[in-house]
């Protein structure tokens, strides 16, 4: 067998989760299970100095983001560095804590870009449905947005609790005055794993808010773009999970793990770099956790002799693990996996109207140390 | 969904859509324009016209600089093709 593994590119995609603190409590979070843990938080000069590595790289896409990203006070000075630097730089917020001051600086410093997700899931989504006040504080939001020239764009997480008010939520889009919305079906991973068996829609459900979206699109006729993103639950063959493991993004957690995805760190059996005692040159090249699901040598059957192998590199390697117990096999959502049952039985599950009410894990600092004990990592 | 491309007027001036951003990166030895959460790496042609759209200069002005440049001629046709698709995209506007 001849080795014709070329040498990946640079990590075009750079996220830099520069806190778990956050004012929600999401229960859906893709925040690992047991962030409580990570206490110590990098410095500024640490994200200065990956900034200027990773560019070095020609890393140039900058994702900013959190937990709440608003909460780090050096955000300004981090936007500063990253726009001399020549990134494109994204900040992935709730909105919350940003005010007039905040916005301006941030402008001045070189922010591209901000996408507002809504405050929601039960605790914040109830209020925020039912109360004046708190969708006042989000057109504050957005007229501040919009008034900096910056298009509003808005994320929305669906799932079981909240979809069949997508009517309710579209409208409040539009009355913001969103340019974009993108409506973001749960991904099972970290606090929505946990919850998963509340949070799951039915086909039903699912298909009723395609059809609104769809009306949304023909009223709108543009002039609000709509994305909807269909849970993998409901389909055959798996994800292109990150464009194929450590080819394009590289993921930095507050206390200077790199990782290939965000959920990477549940993983057993993986050292992840940190970027705090290595380059990010090292970190994307040299390390074990980088290069270990690269390409297509690691796979078993039936994704080794797969004809779509190189289409989707087998899918997500952390939903092989939640859900197979074995990151090295092909993701369940596949309906080749021999462990496809276990989504077809999640999804089947998910048709029956409640019996019972799943109780729902917020996502919070003191659930999060209730997990951490003697639990997995990220899990 | 095959309709014509708008044409774009000969002195028109173009300039980089809103949100996206022209720029040169070494590591990918290429022009890239970059937008909110993605990126379209250009090849040779797209990147020498589009870096030439600065809002001063004129579609014919473009063109000649071009012909110039790399010595040829005719160019216009593929230009206005070009800038056409473009502006459909949202990565040029054109100013008058």
């Amino acid at each position: 067998m001849i080795a014709a593994v070329s040498p990946p590119g640079p990590p075009l995609w750079l996220l830099l989760e520069v806190t778990y603190r956050c004012p929600l409590h999401c229960v859906y979070c893709y925040n690992p299970v047991d962030f409580a843990r990570v206490e110590d938080e990098m410095s500024t000069a640490d994200w200065v100095r990956v900034l200027r590595e990773a560019r070095a790289l020609g890393s140039v896409q900058l994702g900013l983001s959190g937990g709440e990203p608003l909460l780090r006070d050096d955000l300004e000075e981090i936007t500063t560095e990253a726009h001399r630097l020549g990134y494109y730089i994204n900040l992935i917020t709730s909105g919350v804590g940003l005010t007039e001051q905040r916005i301006e600086r941030l402008k001045a410093a070189g922010l591209d870009h901000i996408q507002v997700s809504f405050q929601d899931s039960t605790r914040e989504m109830n209020d925020f449905l039912s109360h004046t006040r708190t969708f006042d504080l989000k057109l504050r939001v957005a007229q501040m947005v919009k008034a900096h020239g910056y298009p509003m764009v808005l994320n929305c997480v669906l799932h079981r609790l909240n979809i069949d008010q997508l009517d309710t939520l579209l409208e409040m889009a539009e009355r913001l005055g969103a340019d974009y919305v993108e409506l973001a079906n749960t991904q099972y991973y970290s606090w929505a794993h946990l919850n998963r068996d509340a949070l799951l829609p039915s086909r039903a459900q699912l298909e009723a808010a395609e059809r609104t979206t769809q009306r949304w699109r023909e009223r709108l006729d543009g002039r609000m773009k709509i994305f909807f993103v269909v849970p993998d639950y409901f389909e055959t063959r798996p994800k292109r999970c990150m464009n194929g493991w450590g080819t394009t993004f590289m993921t930095v957690t507050p206390d200077g793990t790199a990782l290939p995805c965000h959920t990477a760190r549940m993983l057993p059996g993986l050292e992840f770099p940190n970027v705090r005692s290595t380059s990010v040159r090292s970190a994307w090249y040299d390390s074990d956790g980088f290069n270990r699901f690269r390409g297509t040598g690691w796979m078993k059957e039936p994704c080794a002799s797969c004809d779509e192998r190189e289409k989707d590199f087998g899918g997500c390697r952390c939903q092989a693990y939640l859900l197979a117990n074995d990151a090295y096999t092909a993701d369940p959502v596949c309906d080749k996996s021999p462990h496809h049952a276990l989504v077809t039985a999640a999804v089947a599950q998910a048709q029956a109207p409640r019996a019972q009410e799943f109780p729902l894990v917020f996502r919070d600092p003191a659930n999060s140390r209730a997990r951490s004990q003697g639990a997995p990592v990220g899990g | 969904m095959n309709a014509p491309k708008a044409a774009v007027a000969d002195d028109s001036k173009l300039s980089i859509g809103r949100g996206f951003r022209l720029q040169w990166e070494p590591a990918q030895n290429a022009h890239v324009l970059l937008y909110p959460e993605g990126m379209v790496k250009l090849n040779g042609s797209a990147g020498e016209i589009l870096r030439r759209c600065d809002g001063a200069r004129t579609l014919a002005q473009i063109v000649a600089d071009l012909e110039t440049t790399f010595n040829q001629t005719g160019l216009a046709p593929d230009v206005q093709d070009f800038v056409a698709f473009a502006r459909e995209q949202g990565w040029l506007e054109v100013a008058a």
